[in-house]
């Protein structure tokens, strides 16, 4: 199984601030990655350099075998790569459903209107305000929107920046759930951004682990989840 | 106390329905304006002169045998790849520029198409053609066919921005390239792109108004320079960022202008531009539907 | 074999053997040699433009006080040079007994107080905000020099008249000679006090209240009366610049003080470089000769012959509105500085190799 992502020495800077210092990451076809790390390591800005938006970027980055390094944001999005990035992005002027129209601006192709009613089948309370304001909705609702806009761009790869952040806990379950579900039946892969390691580990296959812009840790979720002595050290459980 | 106050019903009226005449040209001004304003939080001063400039090609076009309306979409046309061309090659580089620096440049456009209009087509003051036959119809004694022509074409240029802005991919396009840069890359929108649309948007709008003005106030370089104040009021009524409030404000200020004309006389109409601005700026700010300006410490 | 000099704290850079304060003094003293000949090495129309630098120079001082310094950018400041114009006339034409001299530093207290006043409600004005409502003022400008209610003062339309002055107690110089020195000596005077101003605490503060307004004012800097004052200040400076513009003029028209006077001054800051003093005096210089020459670049393109198109193209490009556009938007995009900033920089690099030491030949 090849790897649908992969980066090579991926560093980036704010400035001439460098904050990650050559990151080695493989994201496989259909898989789920995590990013763990306390604050301040890095996670945000990997998926930021990923996308080539607001950081200087350097280093290798393969999309599906093909270098996507140096490209525009608005291109990469294009090829398949969603991100949902932290505090969700929502257009809060704009209508749910009009976030979503917004999810499909680069799609041509005719399966739009169905993946409306997938992704209201996903999030039963989006249907219900579809025309509400979406800076009304509640935090998880808002999340379930964003993650929603995402998807419908059918993408190929999901970029998830904290999506449990400031969550009830059992709003963060439906969440995961819904995500491992989109995971399976769709085969989208992801890359998850965390800081609530415990329930990033039962989503995620692989896990990486960073402190201060350098992978320190990394190898199949279950493992890092059962040695005590990393979670302990490293993930504060 | 001035005469104004013992007006009889008919002047008051027909002062009224001139106002809102007048406000459809100051609408579409701050329309432009406020697009313009919401996308960069850039204020046009060049607005007015772009305006102008698409005047003199639109009589350019007649004079050379072009029907009339057949002259007016095709300034429509040349409005936009005019706007459209100056974000792209000249404003683009200083989206990210210190005030100072942007009102600089807007000015210096102000000038260029200013001084470039007035070595072309020269200062004489030309009379531009209206479309609406003085003795059509819908005129009266109240509101000349031409006032009655000028709110229709208003009314119809802000039916169609509506109408391209909430039901057209594009439109909804721009509007999030509007409200948020950032996740609208996220969503593949090119925002250099949108912006550059927005611009030739404004100033097709602002053709617009120029043709629709130049019949009223006769077309020279300047014509603009008192229409632009308006603008600027009329905008700064109804909230800057709002583009309701632009179509609002427009009649606002178009029958406070009238009245003002009538008590204190006509010779300070942009006086009263002037103290509508300061008075707004000072006392509410973000206008009437407008959101409030928080400075961020 | 040179040594490096000991004697001599570190801390004062040399340039071929004087310091930078002897330097500028030498230049000032040049500068003062220079005004006491050139009246009667020119001719009188050159003459005439040179006064006409030195009072628009007058007139920028105000105006970079204000937007170069303090950060509050005005559109506007064409109304205080009419104002100052216009006190001027009507002294001298409709007032009986006030000498000519005598109306120039009324102009300026008279526009000392009314920029304070308009400096007030500004304060709730941001940068872009203050810009739009004194571009406002501009336009409005000379329809209300054209208000009928003091026509009588004013002169309406047609304005009112009057005479340059001549040299006071007998002494051999024409008008333009007096006029010139005139200026001048209101120049230094106006120069003296801008520098005393920016370079003092006061000048710390307006240009803390520039850069960051909120921390200066929890620094107990009262930013309210320092940006009054500025506009105050500044006010008054290009009053004075407008009272010996009408001088030199010889009448005050509503039309001459249109949104484009407003416009040169911007102009001839961003060109001289904002918050630069030595930089006005180019701006003030760029504004009096591109009007004069664009009529000759004009003419002398047309003497090209190029094909028809691009010809007008260039008579275009030639006319004195179409520059000045050009210019800011250039200066603006490739020398953010100005002039001032290029002689900063040039002085830069003379302080840091004056200030490196020489070695000994080995």
């Amino acid at each position: 199984m090849s790897a649908i992502l992969e980066t090579r020495g991926l560093s980036a800077a704010y400035g001439s601030t460098r904050v990650l210092q050559g990151l080695d990451i493989a994201v496989e076809q259909g898989g789920i990655v995590t990013l763990l790390g306390a604050n301040g390591a890095g996670k945000t800005t990997t998926l930021r350099a990923l996308c080539n938006m607001m950081v200087r970027a350097s280093g290798e980055i393969r999309f599906n075998d093909r270098r996507i390094d140096g490209s525009a944001t608005e291109d990469i999005v294009r090829m398949g790569i969603a991100h949902v990035p932290d505090g969700r992005g929502t257009f809060v002027s704009l209508s749910v459903e009009e976030n979503l129209r917004l999810g499909a601006y680069t799609r041509r192709d005719a399966g739009v209107a169905q993946d409306y009613e997938r992704v209201y089948g996903y999030f039963p309370r989006l249907k219900e305000r579809r025309h509400q304001q979406a800076g009304t909705l509640s935090g998880g609702e808002q999340q379930m929107l964003a993650i929603s806009r995402a998807l419908m761009l059918r993408p190929k790869l999901l970029l998830l920046d904290e999506p449990s952040f400031g969550l009830a806990p059992l709003v963060v379950q439906e969440i995961f759930r819904i995500l491992r579900t989109i995971n399976k039946q769709d085969g989208v892969s992801m890359l998850l951004v965390e800081q609530n390691a415990s329930i990033a580990l039962e989503l995620a296959d692989h896990a990486y682990l960073l402190e201060t812009g350098r992978i320190i840790l990394h190898g199949l979720s279950s493992t890092i989840a059962s040695d005590e002595s990393v979670r302990r050290a490293y993930l504060g459980y | 106390m001035p005469a104004c106050f013992a007006m009889p019903g008919t002047e008051l009226l027909h002062q009224v329905l001139s106002g809102i005449a007048n406000g459809g040209i100051y609408a579409s001004v701050a329309l432009a304006l406020v697009m313009i304003y919401q996308a960069t939080h850039h204020v046009n001063f060049a607005q007015g002169e772009m305006a102008m400039f698409s005047t003199y090609i639109a009589l350019l076009l007649i004079n050379l045998g072009f029907p009339y309306w057949v002259a007016f979409f095709l300034t429509l046309v040349f409005a936009f790849v005019f706007g459209f061309g100056v974000e792209r090659l000249i404003v683009r580089w200083f989206n990210a520029a210190p005030v100072l620096s942007v009102v600089a440049v807007f000015i210096g456009l102000l000038l260029i198409i200013n001084g470039a209009a007035g070595a072309e087509f020269d200062y004489t003051i030309k009379p531009f053609p209206s479309p609406f036959p003085s003795n059509a119809w819908y005129g009266s004694p109240f509101m000349s066919s031409h006032e009655v022509g000028m709110i229709s074409v208003t009314l119809i240029v802000l039916a169609a921005v509506f109408v391209f802005f909430r039901f057209t991919p594009l439109g909804l396009a721009m509007r999030a390239a509007a409200q948020n840069p950032v996740s609208s890359r996220l969503v593949g929108v090119r925002v250099g792109w949108m912006l550059a649309l927005g611009w030739g948007l404004a100033g097709l709008i602002g053709a617009v108004a120029g043709m629709m003005a130049a019949h009223v106030v006769y077309l020279e370089p300047n014509m603009m320079s008192g229409i632009l104040l308006y603008g600027f009021a009329a905008a700064l009524i109804g909230g800057i960022d709002n583009p309701w409030g632009a179509a609002l404000g427009g009649p606002i200020v178009g029958i406070l202008e009238n009245l003002a004309g009538a008590c204190i006389g006509t010779e300070l109409k942009l006086t009263v531009a002037l103290v509508t601005i300061i008075g707004v700026l000072t006392v509410k700010p973000s206008g009437l539907f407008g959101r409030t300006l928080v400075t961020r410490v | 074999m040179a040594t490096l000099d000991t004697s001599r704290p570190a801390a004062a850079p040399l340039f071929a053997g004087l310091s930078f304060r002897t330097w500028g003094l030498l230049a000032l003293a040049l500068l003062f040699a220079a005004a006491a000949v050139l009246p009667f090495s020119l001719s009188n129309f050159h003459l005439a433009q040179v006064t006409l630098v030195i009072i628009y120079s007058i007139a920028l001082l105000g105006l970079n006080i204000l937007t170069g310094f303090n950060g509050q950018i005005s559109l506007g400041h064409g109304a205080f040079f009419a104002i100052g114009g216009y006190t001027t006339a009507i002294l001298l034409t409709k007032v009986t007994g006030v000498p000519y001299w005598a109306t120039v530093p009324l102009a300026g207290l008279i526009c000392l107080g009314v920029g304070f006043l308009i400096g007030w409600p500004a304060l709730r004005l941001e940068g872009l905000y203050l810009a739009l409502a004194t571009f406002a003022l501009a336009v409005a400008t000379p329809q209300i020099l054209k208000y009928k209610a003091w026509d009588d003062w004013t002169g309406g339309v047609q304005g009112i008249n009057l005479d340059k002055p001549g040299a006071p107690f007998g002494l051999p110089l024409n008008r333009d000679q007096w006029l010139f020195y005139f200026c001048f000596a209101w120049a230094v005077v106006a120069f003296v006090i801008g520098w005393n101003l920016l370079r003092g605490r006061t000048g710390r503060a307006m240009v803390a209240v520039r850069d960051h307004p909120i921390a200066a004012a929890t620094m107990g800097i009262n930013t309210a009366r320092y940006k009054t004052l500025t506009f105050g200040v500044s006010a008054m400076l290009t009053g004075v610049a407008g009272s010996l513009g009408a001088l030199w003029t010889e009448f005050v028209s509503p039309d001459s003080f249109d949104v484009f006077l407003s416009i040169r001054f911007l102009i001839g800051i961003v060109i001289g470089g904002v918050g630069s003093i030595p930089g006005v005096i180019f701006g003030a210089f760029f504004i009096v000769i591109v009007p004069n020459y664009a009529s000759d670049l004009s003419n002398w393109v047309q003497t090209l012959a190029l094909p028809g198109f691009l010809s007008r193209i260039l008579v275009l490009l030639a006319s004195p509105q179409v520059l000045f556009g050009m210019a800011l938007i250039i200066c603006v995009g490739l020398l953010p500085g100005g002039v001032g900033g290029i002689i900063r920089r040039l002085l830069r690099i003379i302080e840091r190799d004056a200030a490196t030491p020489t070695r000994p030949p080995s």
